[in-house]
C-alpha cells in the first residue's frame, strides 16, 4: 500500500476546483437548493389513504407536473400514499384504472379525455365502492360515469374569456394555433375563441417538433398578413410562436393558454398580451383532497357541478404573482 | 447532377470500333437512371401546383420558411439516406435528436458551465449512440429495425426519466441567460439576410451537409463501401471492404446530424420538451424513400433525401399557404410517398432496359 500524499492531494483539491470555476457560466443555471420546501403543513390524523390519480398525460408535457405537484401536496396534508399513473391512450387508461381497483385503493381521481373507453373501469370502481373524482378533461359526462364531482376548466369557457379580453384590447382576427389535431379539448378553446371573434382562424402544427411549430406559424403569417393576433394553446408553444413572431417582423400581439415560468415572465416583461390559467395545480389537489373529505366525512363537493378550476386571467397586473408561484412549478 | 458527367467532353474524331460494354448511354437515360429523379419530377409538380394556387407561395419570405421547414428534415435524412444506401436504417433518430438537446441543456445547466462544455458532450453522447446502434447491430446480426425500435423506447425513457431526475420538471430549464449562449445560437440558430430575406442557417447546412454526403458517396472509397455494404454485404466482405466499420460508422453518421439538430433545437427555442421528437424518425425515413432510396440498401443517393424533404416541406406550409384544411394533410403526404415510390420504380425499370 502506497503512502497517503497530502502534497497530492493538495495538488488535486485546489487543482480540481479551479478547472471547474474555469469553466463556469457566470448567469443562468442551476441555483443552489433553497433550504426546506414550503409544501404541506401539518399531516392530518386520519388513517392512511390509498389514493390512484390517473390522467391522459402525455410523457413529458409540463402541465401534469403541475397537476402531479398539487395532488402531492395535497396527499402529503392528507395522509394519502399517491399512485399517480397515467396514459395517453383511452383503453390503456381504462386498464390502469382496473389495475387500481385490483390495488384496492380508496379513491380514484381520474381524467375523463376519452370517456367512452373507461365508462366500463369506472362502472367497476364505482361497484366496489371506490369514490371517484374527475378532474381536467370530461366535465359534462362526469356525474354520469359515476363521479361525485369534477376539478377542471371549462374549456370552451376559457376560449370564450380569450375572445372577450382580445376584444377588449381592440383586436379581431386571432389566429388560433392547436398543437395536436383532433384533440377535442383544444379544439374547444379555439372553438370558444371564434364564437366571441368570428374572424378567428385556426393553424394545426405538430407539436411533437417544434421547429415545425416555428416554420408553420411563420408560414402562417405571411399567409395572413391581416391577422392582428395570435393565441398559442399551451405555454410552450406560445414561447415558440413568439419567437416565430418576432422573427417574421410580424406586428400581431401574442397571448397564450396555461402558464410556466417562462410565459409568466414574458408577461411581465410585455412581450406576451397575457394567458388563461386553468390553475392545474387546484385541479389535482382539489381531487386527492376531496376524496380525503369525502373519507372523514361523507362529504360531497360541488353540489352535483363541476368546482371550476379557471379560466383566470394573467395579464401584466397579474404577472409578477403568477411568476413567483410559477418558478416553484406550481402555477 | 453535375458530379456524374464526365469531365472530359466526347471527342469528335469518330471513334474506333467500341465495346458495347463501355458504349455511352444517351444523357436522357442516364438521367433517368438516377435515384432521384422520380422525387425531382414531384417536387417540380407540387412547386408548380402551389405556386398556381397560392400568391404568397413564391414570394421569397414564403419561400424562405419552405426552405426552413425542409430542412430541419432535411438535415436528419441525409444521415438516415446514406445509412439506408448502406442496407440499414434507424427508428431512433426522432428521440436522439431531443437527447442530445437535452444532454446540453442539463449538463451545462446543472454543472452551471459555459453551454459550449454542453454542446461539445452533446456530440459525444449522439456519436456514442450511433456506435451503440451499429455495434449492437453487427455483434448480434439482429435487423436494424429491432435493434433501433429498442434504442428508440429507451431513449424515449431516459429522456423523461433523467430530464425529470435532474431538472425537476419534464421540460429543460431555460439556459438563455447562460455563458456561450450567444455565441451557440449564432452557430446553431440565427438567420441570414439575403436580400432582404431572412433565411435560416440551417438551410445552409442543410445545404452543406448534402454537398459533403454526395461528394462521399460519389467521389471517395467510403462512398463505393457504402453502396457495397447495403448491396451485399457478404460480398462486399469477401472484396475486402470494412462492413462493420462502415455500417458503425453510417450509424455515427446519422448520431452527427442528430447533433445539429438538436442543438438547433435548443438554441432556437431554449428550452426542450423531453417528450417531443416522437414519430419525426418516420419523417426522415420518408424524405430518403421519397428521394429514391430503396429500403433494401445499395440504392439512393443524398440529394434524393434532400429533394424528399423538400417535397415534404413544401406539402407542409404549402397547405398553410394555400388556406386549406389541413386535416388531409397526413393522407397526401401517404398518397406522395406511395406515388413517389411507385414513379421511381418505373422509372429505373424502363431505365435499366434500354
Amino acid at each position: 500500500m502506497t503512502k497517503f500524499s497530502w502534497r497530492k492531494a493538495a495538488l488535486v483539491a485546489s487543482v480540481v476546483p479551479m478547472l471547474a470555476l474555469s469553466a463556469c457560466s457566470s448567469t443562468g443555471g442551476k441555483a443552489p437548493d433553497a433550504a426546506g420546501g414550503a409544501a404541506g403543513g401539518q399531516v392530518v390524523s386520519t388513517p392512511k389513504l390509498k389514493i390512484a390519480l390517473i390522467t391522459h398525460a402525455a410523457p413529458g408535457d409540463t402541465f401534469w407536473d403541475i397537476v402531479r405537484k398539487g395532488a402531492e401536496e395535497a396527499s402529503a396534508k392528507d395522509n394519502v400514499e399517491l399512485l399517480y399513473t397515467s396514459d395517453p391512450e383511452g383503453g390503456r387508461q381504462a386498464q390502469l384504472i382496473e389495475q387500481a381497483i385490483d390495488q384496492k385503493v380508496d379513491g380514484i381521481a381520474v381524467t375523463l379525455a376519452k370517456p367512452d373507453a373507461l365508462k366500463d373501469a369506472l362502472k367497476k370502481a364505482t361497484d366496489a365502492g371506490i369514490p371517484v373524482v374527475s378532474l381536467n378533461a370530461g366535465e359534462s359526462v362526469s356525474a354520469q360515469l359515476g363521479a361525485f364531482t369534477h376539478f377542471g376548466s371549462n374549456e370552451k369557457l376559457a376560449g370564450t374569456a380569450v375572445g372577450d379580453k382580445l376584444r377588449s384590447e381592440g383586436l379581431s382576427h386571432p389566429i388560433c394555433v392547436i398543437q395536436e389535431q383532433g384533440h377535442v379539448g383544444l379544439e374547444a378553446r379555439c372553438a370558444g375563441v371564434k364564437e366571441k371573434l368570428p374572424a378567428t382562424e385556426i393553424l394545426y402544427v405538430a407539436g411533437t417538433d417544434m421547429t415545425q411549430v416555428s416554420s408553420t406559424v411563420t408560414a402562417k403569417l405571411q399567409a395572413t398578413a391581416d391577422a392582428d393576433s395570435i393565441v398559442g394553446l399551451g405555454a410552450p408553444f406560445t414561447l415558440t410562436i413568439l419567437k416565430a413572431v418576432n422573427a417574421a417582423g410580424s406586428k400581431a400581439k401574442v397571448a397564450s393558454f396555461d402558464m410556466n415560468a417562462e410565459l409568466a415572465q414574458k408577461i411581465a416583461d410585455g412581450e406576451i398580451l397575457f394567458t388563461v390559467d386553468q390553475q392545474p395545480w387546484l385541479q389535482g389537489y382539489g381531487a386527492i383532497d376531496a376524496i380525503w373529505q369525502n373519507k372523514r366525512g361523507g362529504f360531497e363537493i360541488g353540489g352535483g357541478q363541476p368546482v371550476l378550476t379557471g379560466p383566470s386571467i394573467v395579464d401584466k397586473a397579474a404577472a409578477a404573482d403568477a411568476l413567483k408561484f410559477a418558478k416553484e412549478g406550481i402555477r | 447532377m453535375t458530379q456524374t458527367i464526365s469531365k472530359t467532353p466526347p471527342s469528335k474524331t469518330p471513334a474506333p470500333v467500341t465495346d458495347e460494354r463501355v458504349a455511352k448511354r444517351n444523357p436522357l437515360q442516364k438521367l433517368l437512371g438516377r435515384p432521384e429523379v422520380g422525387a425531382l419530377v414531384g417536387a417540380i409538380v407540387l412547386f408548380v401546383f402551389f405556386a398556381s394556387v397560392s400568391q404568397t407561395f413564391i414570394q421569397p419570405n414564403a419561400f424562405a420558411t419552405v426552405l426552413y421547414g425542409s430542412s430541419t428534415i432535411g438535415i436528419m435524412a441525409v444521415g438516415v439516406s446514406l445509412l439506408m444506401i448502406g442496407g440499414e436504417f434507424d427508428l431512433s433518430t426522432g428521440v436522439a435528436v431531443i437527447s442530445s438537446a437535452l444532454t446540453a441543456s442539463m449538463f451545462s445547466w446543472y454543472f452551471a458551465t459555459n453551454v459550449w462544455i454542453g454542446v461539445i458532450l452533446a456530440l459525444m453522447v449522439s456519436l456514442a449512440i450511433g456506435f451503440i446502434n451499429g455495434w449492437i447491430l453487427m455483434k448480434t446480426k439482429l435487423p436494424s429495425f429491432i435493434v433501433t425500435l429498442a434504442s428508440f423506447l429507451m431513449l424515449t425513457g431516459l429522456n423523461l426519466g433523467l430530464t425529470r431526475l435532474i431538472g425537476g420538471s419534464v421540460s429543460s430549464p431555460s439556459i438563455s441567460a447562460m455563458d456561450g449562449f450567444g455565441s451557440a445560437r449564432a452557430v446553431f440558430a440565427s438567420s441570414v439576410t439575403i436580400g432582404g430575406v431572412d433565411v435560416k442557417i440551417t438551410v445552409f447546412i442543410w445545404f452543406a451537409l448534402v454537398a459533403v454526403a454526395s461528394w462521399v458517396l460519389l467521389r471517395t472509397k467510403v462512398g463505393n463501401w457504402i453502396f457495397a455494404v447495403g448491396g451485399d454485404a457478404n460480398a462486399a466482405r469477401a472484396v475486402g471492404v470494412p462492413v462493420k466499420a462502415t455500417k458503425i460508422g453510417l450509424f455515427m453518421a446519422v448520431g452527427f446530424c442528430g447533433w445539429i439538430l438538436g442543438m438547433h433545437n435548443l438554441f432556437a427555442f431554449d428550452t426542450v420538451q423531453s417528450g417531443e421528437g416522437i414519430g419525426n424518425e418516420f419523417l426522415y425515413i420518408i424524405a430518403a424513400v421519397i428521394g429514391g432510396c430503396l429500403l433494401t440498401g445499395g440504392y439512393g443517393s443524398a440529394v434524393g433525401g434532400a429533394i424528399g424533404a423538400f417535397i415534404f416541406g413544401m406539402a407542409n406550409k404549402g397547405i398553410v399557404y394555400a388556406q386549406w384544411n389541413p386535416d388531409w394533410f397526413k393522407f397526401f403526404l401517404g398518397l406522395m410517398l406511395l406515388l413517389a415510390t411507385i414513379v421511381n420504380l418505373i422509372v429505373k425499370r424502363r431505365a435499366e432496359l434500354k
